[in-house]
């Protein structure tokens, strides 16, 4: 595979945003997806991360801003003189031509003669050589998707777009062409922008998320530490679970916070909390559920110093194999989620028992009480038709 | 319940294996429901075709009756005596059809593609047509081309007619009774027949081919010549065959709109039917007029390539 041979560069949108009469469904956004990066747009159908897609791709006017490919502005450029290519959403292959002709269709368009070669190889590449002379409606999904991927790669774009490529295969082809894709992008070195709504697709694959809603990028980073340090409730919720504890800052302590909530004190690293630091001030205290442990009310006692903990009732438990969940009933927070590894199970920890959670506070982070605590909670599941 | 019994046994018969009927009559139910159809083409389908077959081998005449003698012949005369009116037919449906193509294609595109809350508007007037007889929309064409009309005016001011009459399709600086109107006439009463299957293949093209093909480095010319035209392959076969098909058989357009020799195979074999009565050289030229048209569809639908299109 000789890898592209342009010098790329950055996408770069500037103050980017577009309005269909009076709907906006991008605000004006400030993007830069680094040249080389597997970049993921992460959110609910409807969130805007389509239509940035078609944005860079040239599919869609924007009402106002800039877009940028290295240095060239190329906001005002149809997509044929683009050198942004797509994977589109139900790959759109050309039904009246076979798989060989819809990936030499990009190279034939630049008037390059001699594609035999650079197809093989592309071909190859996504293990469909012996597909060649089929037509797309004679192969499966995940033929399709590797067809789509091709047609695209073969023009070594500055940029690949993929929107949503994943969403019509079932759960065990897509973790397949997650793993395909990653690899596909390593080998190529070529910037994907890939936009998604399954969580889990943009942490697997990508190396920066931005997490999109209502029109804006909510919060950008890698996974790790969007699932760790989420900002806002919506990205608190829209990756993984999280559990919410309405409290007030009762104190500081050197390098970590106090807060109450109800009749029991948590502590936390007052780095950990992008919410009001100042006593008295309201925030939402967060733990993921992994992250908590779970002990029977008599062995209260023997939880080691130092952690933060609080008393509930199990209302529910759930087997799922690795994993034990249960949902407990608290007074400061009524359906408080923990998931317990099956290492050893406490035959006890039934519905109905008196339990303690327990954890670490570092693991314990807090955001401004000022927003909605069930934002982004609702995953969305449907095939999303952003 | 036992008067029926004693009075009229038949009326019970049915009534005995009335567990088992319900099924038996389920799985006849397809077959019941194509008995009117089929009954429908037997009769005025394969029986008035099995007559005309035997009519085109009689010989006699009207007074002593006609009697099946097995008179091939009749098939080789006609074509010798009326092979240029067969001719004629050809050429004009042929010019009438790529006419309605050239006509009917970027109008079913706009409605396809561009029309947005028009388009069943358009469709409509496309149909609207239909409303009217067809005898007198042609008629209403005698008057559009009447010699010293204004459509004649114009063609003429503007030197139309000198590259129609060089042509060889109009003459004498009239449109009227020349191959020109007859062309015309077709043309105008075929187009609907182009319009609707054109637009139907059109609008099933999913759009996100079109951003494909331009997101792939196609200019939207060759977006249209690439991946449009030929997708829109089996509406442009089923619409040139609804034109051409009936458009050869037509005898109006030639009747109303032509002239003596502007006469179409439609015309002699009315003319044999009707006034002529000589009903064997009349069936002969249908069935070969039948045949022609089956072999240039069955060549044309393989050369086209549509089957794993349509």
């Amino acid at each position: 595979m000789t890898s592209a041979q342009e010098t790329g560069g950055d996408v770069r949108l500037t103050g980017i945003s577009k309005t269909y009469g009076s709907f906006t469904a991008v605000h004006p956004l400030d993007l830069t997806v680094p040249q080389g990066s597997f970049f993921a747009l992460l959110g609910a159908s409807g969130c805007g991360k389509t239509t940035t897609l078609r944005m860079i791709a040239g599919l869609e006017e924007p009402s106002s801003g800039t877009v940028h490919l290295g240095d060239q502005d190329v906001t005002s450029l149809p997509p044929y003189k683009r050198p942004v290519n797509t994977v589109f959403q139900s790959y759109a292959l050309f039904p009246h031509l076979d798989i060989f002709e819809n990936v030499a269709f990009g190279l034939r368009r630049r008037g390059i003669k001699s594609v035999k070669g650079q197809v093989g190889e592309m071909l190859d590449l996504v293990q469909l050589g012996e597909q060649a002379r089929k037509k797309p409606h004679q192969l499966s999904g995940g033929q399709q998707q590797r067809v789509a991927v091709a047609r695209a790669l073969i023009n070594h774009p500055k940029v690949l777009l993929l929107d949503e490529p994943l969403g019509a295969l079932d759960l065990k082809l897509r973790r397949q062409m997650q793993l395909e894709l990653k690899r596909i992008q390593t080998e190529v070195g070529i910037t994907f922008v890939h936009v998604t709504h399954d969580q889990e697709e943009a942490m697997t694959m990508a190396d920066t998320v931005a997490v999109m809603n209502g029109g804006r990028v909510e919060q950008l980073g890698a996974p790790a530490d969007l699932y760790e340090n989420p900002r806002t409730t919506f990205v608190a919720n829209f990756l993984g679970t999280s559990n919410f504890i309405e409290a007030e800052v009762a104190a500081t302590s050197g390098d970590d916070l106090v807060v109450k909530a109800g009749d029991c004190k948590l502590t936390l690293p007052a780095a950990r909390c992008t919410g009001p630091t100042a006593t008295g001030g309201k925030v939402l205290v967060g733990v993921r559920p992994e992250k908590i442990s779970l002990a029977h009310a008599d062995d209260a006692g023997r939880i080691p110093e130092g952690r933060n903990r609080i008393t509930g009732r199990i209302a529910d438990s759930s087997f799922i194999g690795v994993s034990t969940q249960y949902v407990v009933h608290s007074p400061v927070c009524p359906s408080f989620e923990v998931y317990a590894q099956n290492i050893e199970r406490d035959g006890r920890l039934t519905p109905g028992t008196e339990v303690v959670l327990h954890w670490n506070p570092a693991h314990t982070f807090a955001l401004d009480a000022a927003q909605d605590i069930e934002a982004g909670a609702s995953k969305v599941e449907e095939d999303a038709s952003a | 319940m036992t008067t029926t019994l004693t009075e009229a046994p038949p009326t019970k018969e049915p009534e005995d294996p009335a567990p088992r009927k319900p099924r038996k009559r389920g799985r006849l139910v397809p077959y019941w429901l194509l008995l009117p159809g089929l009954l429908w083409l037997v009769v005025f389908f394969a029986l008035p075709l099995v007559y005309q077959a035997s009519t085109s081998v009689q010989t006699g005449s009207l007074e002593e009756g006609f009697k099946v003698t097995w008179h091939f012949a009749t098939y080789w005369d006609a074509l010798t005596a009326y092979w240029p009116q067969f001719l004629r037919s050809v050429l004009y449906a042929g010019a009438a059809t790529v006419l309605c193509l050239l006509l009917g294609y970027p109008l079913a595109y706009l409605i396809a593609f561009r029309a947005g809350r028009w388009r069943n508007i358009i469709l409509v007037l496309v149909i609207a047509p239909f409303f009217t007889s067809f005898l007198i929309r042609t008629l209403a064409w005698k008057t559009i081309l009447a010699d010293g009309g204004p459509v004649v005016g114009a063609l003429n001011s503007l030197h139309v007619l000198d590259v129609t009459s060089w042509l060889g399709v109009t003459a004498d600086d009239r449109v009227l009774a020349t191959p020109l109107a007859v062309i015309c006439g077709l043309t105008y009463n075929f187009l609907p027949f182009m319009i609707l299957p054109l637009y139907t293949s059109l609008e099933r093209i999913d759009g996100r081919l079109h951003e494909a093909a331009g997101d792939l480095y196609a200019k939207p010319s060759t977006t249209f010549r690439k991946v449009t035209f030929p997708l829109s392959m089996p509406g442009v076969v089923s619409g040139t065959l609804l034109t051409f098909i009936p458009a050869v058989g037509d005898y109006v357009n030639a009747d109303l709109l032509g002239s003596t020799d502007t006469r179409m195979v439609g015309n002699v074999i009315q003319t044999q039917f009707l006034r002529v009565l000589d009903y064997p050289t009349a069936a002969a030229l249908s069935f070969i007029l039948m045949a022609a048209i089956l072999f240039m569809v069955t060549f044309y639908i393989r050369k086209s390539g549509t089957e794993d299109l349509v």
